[in-house]
């Protein structure tokens, strides 16, 4: 069913991206990257290279390991006691496990957008402020206002909240508080930003708005989206990786990946004979 | 001990104020016993010799008189009550064992089942053997006495019982006395020995009765409810409602008490107002509520102005909590976000060990430690304040210390208790531990750290050891924390130790005292709700 409809890229709602339109550059590169909950193996040493200025989703069964390949991206994964990462993941070249490396500077460039919305215990404004004020992005308020009302906005999350920007941002809808992580990512204005299923709780229209500013973000920003639509990987990225047990199946630009699957697994995943 | 000392060791236990006095005294070095027997000689030359009214034997604490010892016969209430308790459980479990029996027995179709479960037949069946039995127990236990002094009154020559109603009440006090076999050394109308007799005699019957009336009612309970059991007896809803009914008993007598207690307090204390006005008491700045005992002594009035007990409260919390709150909290955020697990399981019980040392040992390490290293520090060698003996200071640390476990343990846990995922959505978008803890998890977990630090006032309000022997009794009315001065739950146990009148104005001080400190507690709390509740409403 789905590759069918995949096979009519005139359809709109199916349309593959163009590849390319990135720098071409790398961003992140991960080789044998290997973790380990306890005794337990998430990860079997997974290879892929993140280009710049791209959307790369990552799609697989659920506890494949996207979620724990994404949190090693910006070291997430610290914050765990029994996790362990082995292999090497760089920015820029540069190995973001090495000893020098500041991991507090390393999530201000690496923003992340979790699975389940998690505003935090605060009034709306100041859930988006707080990545600006602890980087200290912003010297007057007009500036840090300037800041939330720009990053709400792109987040399609301003037109809602502009009359209660002093209400609790716990307050919101399930969507709404997705919609204000994603902004309250993007206040601080990173350099790549991590999606784990952001779109999950959302209804179409704010879905189709979510990946408008994908789309729109992908001029200045390298993103990684893991998801379970397969449309929506097809429609906002440029590259896909297929997760399964662990391992990454298939890595290969998005329309090679939904027209011409080289994996059999990949082929079942997409069109829906598993997952 | 040897025998001697034991007997030494008796007098002082039962002697309430030797401690105070002990403590004034300046030990030689020498073994305790001896010291304690040195100071017992001074204290009686001081306050003449030590006498108990009543002879006790110094192992059980048994009366030895001899009066209503040796009835076998002779069956008290307790020992009724509890006996009758055995047989019931005993009946109870035979109950619940054939009702279920007999439930499980009836054949049951597809078409026809049972009402209830079988094991609800049971405790049916269980709850006829108890609860009639019960209640006819609580009715006896209620109405003994009164019942039996009617028929002993009754019983007894006219010219005794024709009396007054004060009279009336010191006769039935005599009898009692009497028949208890409390020995007052007076000689008694040989009418009035017939009397305790005869109500030993019938209170001994009555509870032979109940005993055996109970344990009838329970077998006649469960056979009524043995036959009860069939295919459409509702056994659950009246389990069901049984239990609902001691549960609302249960919450009534919790309910009750605090009534009970709040009452007694304030009808006290409305006598206490009636002897001092409110105004004075309330805002007087002297306090010194000795009575003379003759009415030429000097200062035979009596003060009752309170303010000095409440800022000397206020004083020594306020140091407590100076001390406990930043110590606690911060070791609390040390636990629950920098400490590696095994510190944590570590230090978390340690930590909980200073909830568990007894007050008074606090008292000592104040008196005998931190006292002294106040003044040396503080004092005339130290920094050149001018410090008591006894200082607020001193009492304050070691109460802080004390409460240091109920911030720390309790806002551990709240800080614990905030979710993984606003820590991940905090780190995610780079911020530092401490900027996470201070403004994420610490506004997140107020509510509960707010909670944790008004218990700890509370605390800190009621503590009166640690404060009786660090703090000294002496009410003064300062904010200097070198100062020695005393506090309301101090005030009121001094008033209320030993021989004391209970209608003078000094000891029923002490209930207005409590009044005070009830009405404060209880606006901290109503404080404590608001505050959470007002937090609850802008942090979900
Ligand atoms: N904190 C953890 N402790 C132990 N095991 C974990 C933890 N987090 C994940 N795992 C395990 O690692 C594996 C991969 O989990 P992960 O969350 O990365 O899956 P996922 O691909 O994101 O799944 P989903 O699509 O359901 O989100 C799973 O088997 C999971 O049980
Ligand atoms: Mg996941």
């Amino acid at each position: 069913m789905v590759s069918k409809m995949i096979d009519a890229t005139t359809t709109p709602w199916v349309q593959v991206t163009a590849p390319g339109g990135g720098t071409g550059r790398i961003k992140i590169r991960s080789s044998g990257v290997k973790v380990y909950y306890g005794d337990k193996q998430a990860l079997k040493g997974i290879n892929l290279d993140i280009a710049e200025n791209s959307v790369t989703a990552l799609i697989g069964p659920s506890g494949c390991g996207k979620s724990t390949y994404l949190r090693c991206l910006n070291r997430m994964n610290d914050t765990i006691d029994r996790c362990r990462v082995e292999g090497t993941i760089s920015l820029d070249g540069e190995d973001i496990y090495g000893r020098t490396i500041d991991t507090v500077q390393l999530r201000a460039r690496v923003g992340m957008v979790f699975q389940k919305p998690n505003p935090f215990p605060k009034s709306i404004f100041d859930n988006v402020a707080y990545g600006p004020r602890i980087h200290g992005l912003a010297r007057r308020i007009e500036d840090l206002e300037e800041i939330v009302q720009r990053s709400l906005e792109r987040a399609g999350l301003w037109s809602e909240v502009k009359s209660r920007l002093l209400d609790p941002g716990t307050g919101l809808s399930g969507g709404q508080q997705q919609r204000l992580c994603i902004a309250r990512a993007i206040a601080v204005n990173p350099e790549v930003i991590l999606m784990d299923e952001p779109c999950s709780a959302l209804d179409p229209i704010a879905t189709a708005h979510i990946e408008e500013l994908i789309d729109e973000l992908r001029a200045n920003y390298t993103i990684v989206i893991v998801t379970h639509n397969m449309q929506q990987a097809a429609r906002v990225s440029q590259k896909t990786a297929f997760f399964h047990l662990g391992d990454l199946v298939e890595f290969n630009d998005t329309a090679e990946i939904f027209t011409n699957p080289r994996d059999d697994k990949t082929q079942g995943y997409i069109t829906g004979r598993y997952g | 001990m040897p025998p001697a000392d034991r007997h030494l060791g008796a007098r002082l236990l039962t002697h309430g104020s030797t401690l105070t006095f002990l403590r004034k005294v300046q030990h030689p070095s020498q073994h305790p016993v001896d010291r304690f027997a040195e100071d017992l000689a001074r204290f009686e030359a001081v306050r003449g010799p030590f006498k108990r009214t009543r002879p006790y034997d110094t192992d059980s604490r048994i009366p030895v008189d001899g009066a209503g010892a040796g009835f076998s016969s002779k069956v008290s209430i307790g020992m009724s009550a509890s006996y009758l308790l055995l047989v019931l459980i005993v009946l109870g479990l035979f109950g619940y064992y054939l009702g279920k029996s007999r439930a499980v027995a009836i054949p049951v179709t597809p078409e026809s089942r049972l009402h209830s479960v079988p094991s609800y037949h049971g405790y049916f069946v269980a709850l006829w053997a108890g609860v009639p039995a019960f209640l006819l127990l609580a009715l006896w236990v209620m109405l003994e006495g009164w019942l039996i002094m009617a028929l002993v009154l009754g019983a007894m020559p006219e010219r005794l019982t024709n009396v007054g109603d004060q009279e009336l009440s010191l006769l039935r006090a005599t009898i009692l006395n009497h028949a208890n076999g409390i020995d007052t050394g007076q000689t008694l109308d040989p009418a009035i020995e017939a009397a305790a007799v005869h109500y030993t005699t019938l209170s001994s019957i009555g509870n032979w009765c109940i005993l055996v009336l109970g344990s009838v009612g329970a077998m006649v309970g469960v056979r009524f409810a043995l036959r009860q059991v069939s295919m459409s007896l509702r056994a659950r809803n009246h389990v069901e409602q049984v239990i609902n009914v001691v549960l609302i008993l249960c919450s009534l007598v919790a309910i009750m008490t605090t009534v009970g207690i709040v009452l007694s307090l304030l009808f006290e204390a409305m006598l206490f107002l009636s002897h001092v006005h409110p105004y004075d008491f309330l805002f007087g700045l002297q306090w010194s509520p000795q009575i003379a005992i003759r009415a030429d002594q000097v200062g035979s009035s009596g003060a009752f102005g309170a303010v000095p007990l409440f800022t000397g409260t206020l004083l020594i919390s306020a140091v407590a909590m100076a001390v406990a709150v930043p110590i606690g909290l911060l070791s609390a955020i040390y636990m629950a976000e920098y400490a590696p697990p095994l510190v944590r399981s570590l230090a978390k019980p340690v930590l909980e060990i200073l909830a568990g040392i007894p007050t008074v040992v606090y008292g000592f390490f104040a008196a005998l430690t931190m006292a002294p290293f106040v003044r040396r520090v503080f004092g005339a060698e130290g920094l050149g304040f001018d410090v008591s003996s006894e200082s607020a200071l001193a009492a304050g640390v070691v109460m802080g210390i004390m409460i240091i476990p109920f911030v720390s343990s309790l806002s551990d846990d709240v800080i614990n208790a905030v979710p993984q995922s606003l820590r991940d959505g905090s780190y995610g978008l780079g911020a530092t531990k401490s900027e996470t803890i201070s403004q994420v998890l610490l506004p997140a977990a107020l509510p509960g750290i707010v909670g944790a630090i008004l218990l700890a006032v509370s605390r800190a309000i009621g503590e009166t050891m640690i404060v009786t022997m660090a703090a000294g009794l002496s009410a003064n009315l300062t904010a200097n924390p070198f100062e020695a001065v005393t506090t309301v739950t101090v005030q009121i146990a001094t008033l209320l130790v030993g021989d004391q009148e209970f209608d003078s104005p000094k000891t029923l001080s002490a209930f207005g005292l409590g009044l005070v400190l009830f009405v404060v507690t209880l606006l901290l709390n109503i404080i404590a709700l608001w505050v959470v509740n007002k937090y609850r409403e802008k942090y979900d």
